[in-house]
């Protein structure tokens, strides 16, 4: 700490550092470390048969499966938004830019409720779907449908900026060497925003793993079928098991800081190769 | 994402700057095909469910809305979030200065596990956030018989929604401006201290201007979330109507009941409240990008 006091002109540093570790430790750190604390004592056994009950790992498959897919999903579909927004002028493109930050404003319960009624079999797209024979409400399928509308943005908020970086030359090299938009697109601009794509993937699938208020209401959440990892503490703690909440929780935490670390890993590589944080 | 309104410049002209280059433009069937593909999902994956929740809200006519708006559990529950967020948002501020003041002006060892740690709240699941706060002031948590002892109510109660909702907009305003101040560097404040500034002058006058834009942004962040967190809230509430209703768990319980035009009517004032945050959003974007800008020139 000594030479950081040596060349110290600016006043505060106690007083900030200080107020910033007390409140990060009231808010977030004690809280958390109740979860560990309470597993630990917990003993091994009972922390595993209450984290792999058969129910639980059944929504362990769900969760992750069905967040994995809206990931791929929305690096498919994101790509193609942020690259239209970037590179070509339509008419709204404004307001689509604006809007497509909708799931991070919108509460995610109103999501929830509102993919609900569009995705019912009476609903506006539900409807369609129903002669069909394709059910989205309800169904595994429905969570799918809510955790890519709130993964969205991840994808076209990481990728957007670094499109617009990209610099022309490149293209205009490949191009005057002979190649033609697709090959150039596949050998030159893909593996620059490949870093990013799988930043937005990464961040898009922590949110959906986590993620309640918006699933919740179109799931149907039947044992086994579609209930999702979050419901599963939210039941255990209706039922007064907090051992086997806790041992779920602990499960969520620890994938949680895992795919903390994934996502500085990937930001840092982006930074590295774009020059660019995201 | 971080620090966004520090670095977006509004992109407009750069688009036309790629069409007009014939290396970076797209052919015209494949710019049309990408766009007819980008905005049809846009259009049924975000633009439906907005219209979905008006249209809804309004099928039994006005009266009928203003009616599911005006009944005392509504109010209750309107009250409610607003309080929660009227505390939550401003300790969330001083947080977020004092944490982006240390952070962008000192070097000390061990910032960058901070920053990681500050950044935490996101990364966990709304739920496991209500849940953690069961465990230590909830009936069987650790200190769960001494608040019963002393008839203090947390969980189940409003205290506990405050607590949560400050959990999950824990970063908002913090990583706004630690981007922000860490790109602005100390020469002015310590020219400012230099020149014989107090503490306090030197942050109202120089620090304070210069970060203003993000930390609005931050805050109107940091609010939409806070009126709007279910999961968390959902936890530690307890659903007692009118007294631990905010409104997104109103919506929840109308919804539940059947009522959707009330439930809709409820849930558009929250997606209300999220569209005039993005267009907050969006002015200090363009504002910020003007200002940069004039500064280059």
């Amino acid at each position: 700490m000594a030479y950081a006091r040596a060349e110290r002109v600016l006043p505060g540093f106690g007083l900030s550092l200080g107020f910033t570790l007390a409140y990060l430790s009231l808010i977030v750190l004690i809280p958390l470390s109740a979860v560990f604390i309470k597993s630990a004592g917990m003993g091994w056994q009972a922390f595993f048969d209450a984290a792999t009950s058969p129910r639980v790992l059944a929504s362990y498959r769900l969760s992750f499966g069905a967040s994995l897919l809206a990931a791929a999903i929305n690096v498919v579909f994101g790509l193609i938004l942020a690259w239209s927004l970037v590179r070509y002028t339509f008419p709204g493109r404004k307001l689509v830019d604006a809007l497509i930050d909708l799931p991070f404003a919108l509460p995610t319960a109103v999501a929830g409720i509102a993919l609900t009624a569009i995705y019912a079999r009476n609903g506006w797209v539900g409807q369609l779907l129903e002669p069909m024979g394709i059910r989205v409400a309800f169904t595994p399928l429905g969570i799918l449908v809510a955790l890519t509308f709130i993964g969205l943005p991840f994808i076209v908020r990481t990728v957007q900026p670094i499109i617009e970086d990209l610099d022309a030359e490149f293209e205009e090299a490949a191009a005057s060497l002979g190649a033609n938009r697709l090959q150039t697109f596949r050998r030159v601009v893909f593996p620059a925003l490949l870093p990013a794509l799988l930043t937005g993937f990464a961040l898009a699938f922590a949110r959906a793993v986590g993620e309640y208020g918006s699933v919740i209401f179109i799931a149907g959440n039947i044992p086994f079928v579609s209930e999702i990892t979050p419901l599963m503490i939210i039941t255990k703690l209706e039922q007064y098991d907090y051992e086997g909440a806790t041992a779920v929780a602990s499960v969520m935490l620890i994938v949680s800081f895992a795919l903390l670390l994934v996502i500085n890993g990937l930001q840092a590589w982006t930074a590295r190769r774009t020059g660019r944080t995201v | 994402m971080a620090g966004a309104a520090a670095r977006r410049a509004p992109h407009s002209g750069s688009a036309t700057r790629f069409e007009a280059n014939v290396a970076t433009r797209d052919r015209p069937y494949a710019k049309y095909t990408l766009l007819a593909i980008g905005l049809t999902y846009f259009a049924l994956f975000l633009v439906l469910p907005l219209v979905a929740v008006f249209a809804e809200a309004f099928r039994k006519g006005w009266e009928a809305y203003i009616a599911a708006l005006v009944e005392p559990d509504a109010l209750a529950a309107i009250r409610l979030t607003l309080l929660a967020a009227a505390i939550a948002v401003p300790l969330n501020l001083v947080f977020g200065v004092a944490a982006a003041w240390a952070i962008a002006k000192f070097d000390f060892p061990g910032k960058h596990v901070l920053v990681t740690f500050i950044d935490l709240p996101f990364s966990v699941s709304p739920v496991v956030a209500g849940f953690v706060y069961v465990l230590i002031f909830g009936a069987q948590g650790w200190i769960g018989p001494w608040l019963s002892e002393h008839d203090i109510k947390i969980i189940f109660a409003v205290p506990g929604i405050v607590l949560a909702t400050i959990f999950v907009t824990f970063p908002f305003v913090a990583r706004e401006l630690i981007a922000l101040m860490q790109a602005q560097g100390r020469d002015e404040e310590e020219a400012a201290v230099t020149l014989g500034a107090s503490g306090w002058q030197m942050f109202w006058r120089v620090t304070l201007p210069n970060i203003k834009w993000a930390l609005l942004y931050g805050v109107i962040l940091c609010n939409a979330r806070a009126m709007g967190e279910f999961g968390a809230v959902s936890v530690v509430s307890g659903h007692i109507r009118g007294e631990t209703n905010t409104m997104p768990l109103h919506v929840e319980i109308l919804y539940n009941e059947y009522q959707f035009a009330a439930a809709f009517a409820v849930a558009s004032l929250l997606a209300l409240l999220a569209l005039v945050t993005l267009a907050i959003k969006i002015g200090i974007e363009w504002r910020t990008g003007l200002v940069t800008e004039e500064k280059a020139s």
